[in-house]
């Protein structure tokens, strides 16, 4: 991919004036100018993309830089490990956000220039902006699992908490597994990316298992205290749909991994062989993240202003998603990380045409867990922005989750996942 | 709904107007939260109820009886209560007026 250094310089330098000219006047009927950078194409930077370009009426411009072809949904890969999906229907071309006129770049930014407010690429390429969005998801941090590397979590012990590669490569295992054998599924102390993902993993897995391989078993090994999600709705289904298949152990920190023998040991406990081996590390903001200064937070997480998602250290950049320190009780969700994209997008839109921040909007978050091939359950909730605590709070009797677990939302889980691609990327 | 509710509502959503005056794009921006499920500018792709072009009142007395139970709902009634009034009727504002 080649980009023409000049002409982003050139555009950039046409943009800033006319954002200056449009603050000058204090014109509010403008739709914004100048240009905006964006890195990550996964559910934040797809939904920021489009929507800046919707709600500025292509005034803005805007450029996504993403390391993969194609954007594939983290929600729902849980079906592809199961072998209820393929991994192609999991999958959406950025095509539709160049239809919408985002100029996207395949590429892997190495560096942030703040100062000269440019972007750099591992090709060597500059791009100029007027403001970025960082929206890199999470990275591993390996060192939590003596014993786990990067090198071995791509070849023989997948996390698969990233869609794509990692999917295919767990799903590859679960086929070739012998009926009797072990799957051994290790979630770390929370907070990580999607609290009831682990959980509908171990459900949609004992699906499939039970179905296709019946002496197999499921290990559920948690580092937390207890289910971090629809606890009592998880642990129905267990109870009901695979005694004997799941076998759910809590307060199970790794303490070292033997990647030879297949062998985890933990704080407390039994140490356990399996014969598919899931460890999903610890994690932290994107790399990028780190690299730009904007991680604030417990070295781990990037602090932001709600009403505008800019990041504290620095207010010409945006942080969206699991990269963020999350207000309370949000949790790192896709849907949660496309409302932080809007909110985003909004305050872009207003900033860039010399106007206020918006009035702030509430946010709604809900996660479907498939608890079998076809029936789901839900958690929702809707936040408010409170202008005296500074974050978004959840407004009160506005939560819950399913009563029971149901074929209907089994259904709407797939339409959710299906208009919530078509929202942020066509 | 009945006359006098109908009066309250409006009674409330005059009030609630007020508060988001300074913001012509406020409905746009809270509908964009319903728009994750519903479709863009409520342009669903199948699977979930279209929200363009929905009758402004309609949408007021659905989210009212998910809220109170009348509407049967799986996930509606808890995100109703989300909002109020007044600001639904400035979401079913933006709606309505989406082709
Ligand atoms: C998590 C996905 C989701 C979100 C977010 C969501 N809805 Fe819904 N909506 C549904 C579902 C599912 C139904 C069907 C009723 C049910 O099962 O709850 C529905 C039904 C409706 C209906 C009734 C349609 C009809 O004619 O029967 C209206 C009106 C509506 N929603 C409005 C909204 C508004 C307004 C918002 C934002 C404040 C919103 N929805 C956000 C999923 C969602």
């Amino acid at each position: 991919m080649t980009i023409n250094r000049r002409e982003f310089l050139k555009v950039s330098a046409a943009g800033a004036a006319a954002v200056g000219v449009g603050s000058l006047a204090g014109c509010t009927g403008t739709k914004g100018s100048g240009n905006v950078v964006i890195i990550g194409g996964g559910y934040g930077g797809a939904t920021a993309a489009k929507y800046i370009r919707m709600w500025s009426e292509g005034g803005i411009n805007v450029t996504l830089i993403e390391r993969n072809t194609n954007f594939v949904s983290c929600p729902m890969s849980n079906l592809v490990l199961a072998g209820e999906r393929k991994i192609e229907e999991i999958t959406v071309s950025y095509d539709g956000l160049r239809k919408h006129g985002v100029r996207v770049i395949q590429g892997e930014v190495t560096a942030i220039d703040p100062d000269k407010r440019t972007v750099k690429l591992a090709t060597g390429d500059a791009i100029a902006y007027d403001r970025l969005v960082v929206s890199p998801g999470i990275d591993f941090m390996f060192d939590s699992v003596p014993g786990l590397t990067a090198e071995l979590s791509e070849t023989k012990i997948f996390h698969a908490w990233k869609a794509g590669p990692q999917t295919i490569g767990l799903r590859k295992q679960l086929e070739s597994m012998r009926d009797g054998g072990t799957y051994a599924l290790c979630i770390p102390k929370a907070p990580f990316r999607c609290p009831p993902g682990p959980y509908e993993r171990a459900s949609v897995i004992a699906h499939y298992l039970k179905t296709h391989k019946p002496k197999s078993k499921v290990l559920v090994l948690d580092a937390n205290d207890d289910i971090q999600s629809k606890k009592g709705l998880f642990m129905a289904a267990w109870k009901d749909l695979y005694s004997g298949i799941i076998e759910y152990r809590p307060k199970h920190e790794i303490s070292s991994l033997d990647a030879g023998s297949m062998t985890v040991k933990f704080e407390f406990g039994d140490a356990v062989k399996a014969d598919v081996l899931n460890i999903v590390p610890a994690q932290t903001a994107g790399m990028i993240a780190h690299k730009a200064g904007l991680v604030n937070v417990n070295k781990r997480w990037c602090g932001v202003d709600w009403r505008s998602t800019q990041s504290q250290v620095n207010d010409t950049i945006h942080v969206l998603g699991d990269a963020t320190q999350s207000a309370p009780g949000m949790p790192k969700s896709g849907h949660m990380t496309t409302q932080h994209a809007k909110i985003a997008a909004a305050a872009i839109v207003n900033l860039m045409s010399g106007q206020q921040l918006p009035e702030p909007m509430h946010i709604a978050n809900t996660c479907y867990s498939y608890v079998d091939n076809k029936q789901a359950v839900h958690v929702a909730a809707v936040y408010a922005y409170d202008t005296e605590k500074k974050t978004y709070i959840g407004v009160k009797g506005a939560s819950g989750v399913s009563t029971a677990r149901n074929e209907i939302e089994g259904k709407y889980a797939w339409a959710w996942a299906k208009n919530v691609w078509a929202d942020a990327l066509l | 709904m009945t006359r006098t509710s109908v009066m309250v509502a409006v009674a409330l959503i005059g009030l609630g107007g007020s508060a988001f005056a300074n913001d012509a794009n406020y409905g746009r921006n809270m509908a964009s939260a319903c728009s994750s499920c519903h479709g863009t500018n409520g342009k669903s792709v199948g699977g979930m109820e279209a929200l363009n072009g929905y009758s402004k009142d309609k949408m007021v007395k659905a989210v009212q009886d998910f809220r109170s139970g009348a509407k049967p709902a799986t996930v509606m009634h808890q995100l109703g209560k989300g909002y109020t009034d007044a600001q639904i009727e400035a979401i079913a504002t933006f709606y309505a007026a989406q082709k």
